[in-house]
C-alpha cells in the first residue's frame, strides 16, 4: 500500500527552513542566552519583540483586579463563551481598538469601528487581504528590503506572488516611484497582473517612515494603475526621534476618492507587546473587502477571554496614553545606546525613525562583497559571537552587507555584552592594516 | 456643469466575490430571522427560538465553579514573570502544558481506549480552521474530499472556499439510519472519477452532525479499509466525542488504529475542539491530531495563521490537566445532554413527530416528511418557512445539509434553558395539532 501523499502546497511548506531568518530563530530556541543558566547562549536580536514596557501592563493588571484572566465582569463564562458573542469581534473591542489606533497615530485621524475586522494577529490579516484582492498567480509590488515573514504570509496558501521593488542606500532605502513604475511595467511585459502595493510603514527592517509627499505619490500611482495599497502599520506606535508618523488613513481623510483601494493592517504584537494574545486588525473603506474579510475571519478570530481583557485595557485612555509615551521614550533610549555601541565598532546605522530594530551597515566587513560574503559574516555572528541578527539577503535587500538588529528584547545592561561579542567578530573581518 | 467621471472600480479576487461562503443558504437565513426577533422569556415571549445553533450551554455552571475556586492557577499566578512570558509567547508549537492537557482530555473522553501523544497535537483557533488547514495540506485546488451526507453546512465554506477543493458527497439515506456503506463510498469515488476529479481523502464527522449519532465500529473499519485500498486520507472530525450520552457507544478511529497496531496510520488525522464538549466556541480552541509526521510539521507551520491566544492556553491548560475535574465534568455533561435529548424526543413523540435514534451531540435529526406536500426540496423549504415564521422556531432544513431525502430537519436542544425547550416543544405540539385539525 502506498503512502498517502500531501498536496503540492504542503510539500513546499514541509521543506526545512532554509532562510537565515528562520534558521537563526531556531538556533536561539535551541541555545537561548540566559544570564544565569546559559551565559554563553545565543542572544536574540533577530525577533522584533518589545520587552521594554511590559511592566506597565503588569501594573495595570494588578490595579484592575476585576479584569482578571477572564476579562471584566467577573468569571461569568456564559457571557464570553458563545460564538455569537465573539464571531465578528465584540463591538466594544472594535470601539476600543479604533480609539487606540487613533491614539497611537497621534490623534491625527479617527478610525470608525464598523470598518474594522479583528483577526488573531496581523499575520492572518495580511493573508486575508491577499485572498480578497488577488487571484493565484497575481502579484503585489513590495519595496525591498522587506520583512522575511511576508514571503510566507502572502504567498504560501494564496498563490499570490511578490515582486520586489529595490530600494538603495543612496536613497536611504526610500521607495522611488520611478522604480515602482519600472517594476509594474516589467510585470506587465511578463504577463503578470499586479493587483496592489504592499508597504510596511514604519518600514521593517529599515525603520524609516514614509513622508506625506511619498504617501500622496503612492496614492496617485495606485489610482493611475487602478490597483490596491495595503499599508502594514503595525509599528506605528513604536516611533522615536523627531519625525511624526503619518498613516495612509490620514491622507485619505482629506481626499474622498480612492478610499476603496486602501487597506490598513494593524495589531497589538509590537506597539503593545502582546504577540502571544493574537490581536490584529484590517481597516478598510471598501465595503466588499470588509464583507469578505468578516466572513473569512471565522478561520482566525480573537479568543474571547483576550477580547474581554483588552476592552477595559484599551479603553483606559489615561493608561494607554502613558504607555505610548513611556514606551516611545524607552525605545528611543535603547536605540541611542545600541546605535552608539555599534558606532564604537565603526558600524553605522541607516537613519531610523520607528520600529524595534536598527538597520546596520556592515558592508565594509564582508568579503567578498556579495551575498555569500554577507552570509559568512552572519554565520560568524551567529556561531562565534553568538548573536542572532537578520542578514539583508533574508529581507531581499539588493545591497549585501546590511543587517537588521532588534534591540528591544535586551535590557540596557546587556548592551555592552552584545557590543563586546560583535567586536570580537568585527576584529577578524577588518582588512589587515 | 461638471461631467462626472466614473472611477474604474478597483478589482477584487474571485474568492472575494464568490458565493462559496454559502451564507445565502436557509441555514444562515434562519439566523437572521432570529437576530431580528429573538425569544426572551420575559421581554419577548413570542419571539423566534433559536434551534439552529449547535452550542452547548448546559454545563457552564460547572466550568464557572471550577474557575472561581482556581482563579489563581487559571490566571498568571504569583510568578512575576508569568504574565510577561505568556504575553510574549507566540510559538506555533503552543504551550507544552496545554498540548499535554488537550491530549489527556481527549484520552479521558475515550476512557483511555486510545492514547494521544502531545507532540502530535497541533493547535488552531477553532475546528473551523483545523478542517480548512487539513484540506490545504491534503488536497490541491480542483481535488476532492468525499463527505457523507447529510453533513454540517459549514463544510461547504470551510473545506472549499479558499482551498479550491471540491466536496463529493457520499449519499446516505434513512433505509439504514443514514450509515455509510461500502457501496456508497465506491459510488462517490467513481462519481469523482467520472468528473475527472482526484479524490484525496474521506472526511467523516463522528459523532455525526447533523444526525446526532455515533458511527458504528464496523462502519469505521470499512471506511478505514476503503481509504487504505484507495491510498487516500481519512479525516475524522470528533468534535462531539465528549457529548456522547453513553461513553461505551463511541468508537474513535484512534481506537481502531490502536487495535491494528497503528499499521498504515499515516493517512489518518483527527480534528477536535472545545467548542462543543466544553461549550466554549468563543475561546477558539481547536486541534489537529495527525499520525503523519509531515502533516504535523506542515500543519504547525500553517497554524501561524490561526494561533490560539497564549492567555487562553494558560487559562484552560490548568483546568484540563485537572483529571478529577475533567472526569466529573465529562460525566455530568453527558448526563445533562442525555436528559435534554430524552426530553426533546419525548416531547416530539407526544406531538406525533419521530426522530432518528440518536446517542450523541447537541441536536436531534427529526423526520417531518409527513408534513411535506411533495417529497421535494421545495416542499421541505415551505415547511421550514412555515415553522420559522408561524411557529417561530429556527430549525435547519436537511437540504442545507445536502440530505438526499427531503423532510429531515436538525433541531438543537442544548443552546437554551430547559424552560425555553419546554416552550419550544409546546409550540411544536400546537402546530402539529393544528395541522391534524386542518387536514381533517
Amino acid at each position: 500500500m502506498g503512502q498517502a501523499r500531501v498536496s503540492s502546497r504542503a510539500s513546499s511548506i514541509a521543506k526545512p527552513n532554509d532562510s537565515p531568518y528562520y534558521i537563526g530563530l531556531d538556533r536561539v530556541s535551541e541555545d537561548a542566552y540566559d544570564e544565569l543558566e546559559n551565559p554563553n547562549g545565543v542572544i536574540q536580536l533577530g525577533l522584533s519583540e518589545n520587552r521594554l514596557s511590559l511592566d506597565l501592563i503588569e501594573q495595570w493588571l494588578s490595579r484592575n483586579l476585576n479584569a482578571s484572566i477572564l476579562g471584566g465582569g467577573g468569571l461569568s463564562i456564559r457571557r464570553i463563551a458563545t460564538y455569537q458573542a465573539t464571531r465578528d469581534g465584540l463591538w466594544e473591542l472594535k470601539v476600543a481598538m479604533a480609539g487606540f489606533m487613533s491614539q497611537i497615530m497621534g490623534r491625527a485621524v479617527s478610525f470608525n469601528p464598523s470598518q474594522l475586522v479583528l483577526t488573531s494577529g496581523a499575520t492572518p490579516a495580511i493573508e486575508i487581504l491577499c485572498f480578497c484582492l488577488a487571484d493565484p498567480g497575481n502579484a503585489f509590488l513590495i519595496p525591498t528590503p522587506y520583512y522575511p515573514g511576508f514571503d510566507r504570509d502572502v504567498r504560501w496558501r494564496t498563490g499570490v506572488e511578490l515582486i520586489p521593488v529595490h530600494c538603495r542606500s543612496s536613497d536611504n532605502f526610500i521607495l522611488s516611484i520611478t522604480a515602482l513604475d519600472q517594476a509594474y511595467n516589467q510585470a506587465r511585459k511578463r504577463g503578470q497582473k499586479v493587483r496592489g502595493i504592499l508597504l510596511s510603514n514604519p518600514s521593517n527592517p529599515v525603520g524609516s517612515i514614509l513622508t506625506r509627499e511619498t504617501l500622496y505619490d503612492l496614492l496617485d500611482f495606485a489610482r493611475d494603475k487602478n490597483i490596491h495599497i495595503v499599508s502594514d502599520e503595525i509599528f506605528a506606535g513604536s516611533i522615536y526621534g523627531g519625525d511624526d508618523f503619518v498613516s495612509m488613513a490620514e491622507i485619505l481623510d482629506s481626499e474622498d476618492v480612492d478610499r476603496n483601494r486602501v487597506h490598513i493592517v494593524y495589531g497589538l504584537s509590537k506597539d503593545l507587546s502582546l504577540p502571544g494574545f493574537r490581536v490584529g486588525a484590517i481597516y478598510s473603506w471598501n465595503e466588499h473587502v470588509l464583507t469578505a474579510s468578516k466572513r473569512l475571519m471565522r478561520f482566525c478570530s480573537i479568543s474571547a477571554p483576550t477580547q474581554r481583557l483588552l476592552i477595559p485595557m484599551l479603553s483606559d485612555t489615561r493608561f494607554t496614553q502613558e504607555y505610548i509615551e513611556t514606551n516611545r521614550k524607552r525605545i528611543q533610549s535603547m536605540y541611542d545606546l545600541f546605535v552608539a555601541g555599534l558606532e564604537q565598532l565603526g558600524i553605522k546605522c541607516a537613519k531610523g525613525s520607528g520600529g524595534l530594530y536598527c538597520w546596520a551597515d556592515m558592508r565594509e566587513l564582508i568579503r567578498p562583497y556579495n551575498e555569500k560574503g554577507e552570509l559568512e559574516l552572519w554565520d560568524k555572528l551567529l556561531n562565534i559571537a553568538k548573536i542572532n541578527v537578520t542578514p539583508g539577503s533574508a529581507c531581499h535587500c539588493i545591497e549585501p552587507g546590511w543587517f537588521r538588529c532588534c534591540f528591544t528584547t535586551l535590557s540596557k545592561k546587556h548592551i555592552p555584552l552584545v557590543i563586546e561579542r560583535i567586536r570580537k567578530v568585527v576584529e577578524t573581518c577588518k582588512p589587515p592594516s | 456643469m461638471a461631467i462626472e467621471i466614473e472611477q474604474p472600480r478597483v478589482g477584487l479576487s474571485k474568492i472575494a466575490v464568490s458565493k462559496t461562503h454559502g451564507e445565502d443558504s436557509p441555514y444562515f437565513a434562519g439566523w437572521k430571522a432570529y437576530d431580528e426577533n429573538p425569544y426572551d422569556e420575559f421581554r419577548n415571549p413570542s419571539g423566534v427560538i433559536q434551534m439552529g445553533l449547535a452550542e452547548n450551554q448546559v454545563s457552564f455552571d460547572i466550568l464557572e465553579e471550577y474557575l472561581e475556586q482556581h482563579a489563581e492557577e487559571a490566571s498568571w499566578g504569583k510568578k512575576a514573570s508569568g504574565f510577561r512570558e505568556n504575553a510574549l509567547f507566540q510559538d506555533y508549537h503552543g504551550l507544552q502544558s496545554f498540548r499535554k492537557a488537550m491530549a489527556s482530555f481527549m484520552e479521558q473522553i475515550r476512557e483511555g481506549r486510545a492514547k494521544f501523544n502531545p507532540d502530535r497535537v497541533v493547535l488552531t483557533a477553532g475546528a473551523t480552521a483545523a478542517n480548512e488547514l487539513l484540506t490545504f495540506i491534503l488536497a490541491d485546488p480542483g481535488d476532492a474530499l468525499l463527505v457523507p451526507t447529510p453533513y454540517y453546512p459549514g463544510f461547504d465554506r470551510d473545506l472549499r472556499w479558499r482551498t479550491g477543493v471540491n466536496i463529493v458527497p457520499i449519499h446516505c439515506d434513512s433505509s439504514n439510519n443514514f450509515q455509510v456503506t461500502p457501496q456508497a463510498l465506491e459510488a462517490a469515488y467513481k462519481n469523482a472519477e467520472s468528473l475527472n476529479i482526484k479524490v484525496r481523502g474521506v472526511l467523516i464527522t463522528n459523532p455525526s452532525n447533523p444526525l446526532g449519532a455515533t458511527i458504528h465500529r464496523s462502519t469505521l473499519e470499512q471506511i478505514l479499509d476503503f481509504v487504505t485500498i484507495k491510498n487516500i486520507h481519512l479525516v475524522s472530525d470528533e468534535i462531539y466525542s465528549g457529548s456522547v450520552f453513553s461513553p461505551t457507544e463511541f468508537t474513535s478511529v484512534a481506537e481502531i488504529l490502536e487495535s491494528r497496531s497503528y499499521k498504515d496510520c499515516e493517512r489518518v488525522h483527527i480534528v477536535y475542539s472545545l467548542s462543543k464538549d466544553l461549550g466554549l466556541p468563543g475561546f477558539r480552541v481547536g486541534t489537529i491530531y495527525s499520525y503523519n509526521d509531515r502533516v504535523v510539521t506542515t500543519a504547525r507551520r500553517m497554524s501561524s495563521f490561526t494561533l490560539i491566544s497564549s492567555q487562553t492556553q494558560q487559562l484552560l491548560g490548568s483546568m484540563l490537566s485537572d483529571e478529577k475535574f475533567t472526569g466529573n465534568y465529562i460525566t455530568k455533561n453527558r448526563e445533562r445532554l442525555r436528559n435534554r435529548y430524552e426530553k426533546m424526543v419525548g416531547g416530539l413523540r407526544n406531538a406525533g413527530v419521530e426522530c432518528l435514534e440518536g446517542n450523541a451531540g447537541l441536536f436531534c435529526w427529526v423526520n417531518l416528511s409527513p408534513l411535506l406536500e411533495n417529497q421535494t426540496r421545495e416542499s421541505e423549504l415551505a415547511v421550514w418557512e412555515a415553522i420559522l415564521h408561524r411557529v417561530k422556531l429556527n430549525i435547519s432544513p436537511g437540504s442545507s445539509c445536502h440530505c438526499s431525502e427531503p423532510g429531515w430537519f436538525r433541531v438543537c436542544f442544548a443552546n437554551m434553558s430547559e424552560k425555553t425547550l419546554e416552550v419550544a416543544l409546546k409550540r411544536i405540539q400546537s402546530f402539529m395539532e393544528e395541522r391534524k385539525i386542518t387536514s381533517g
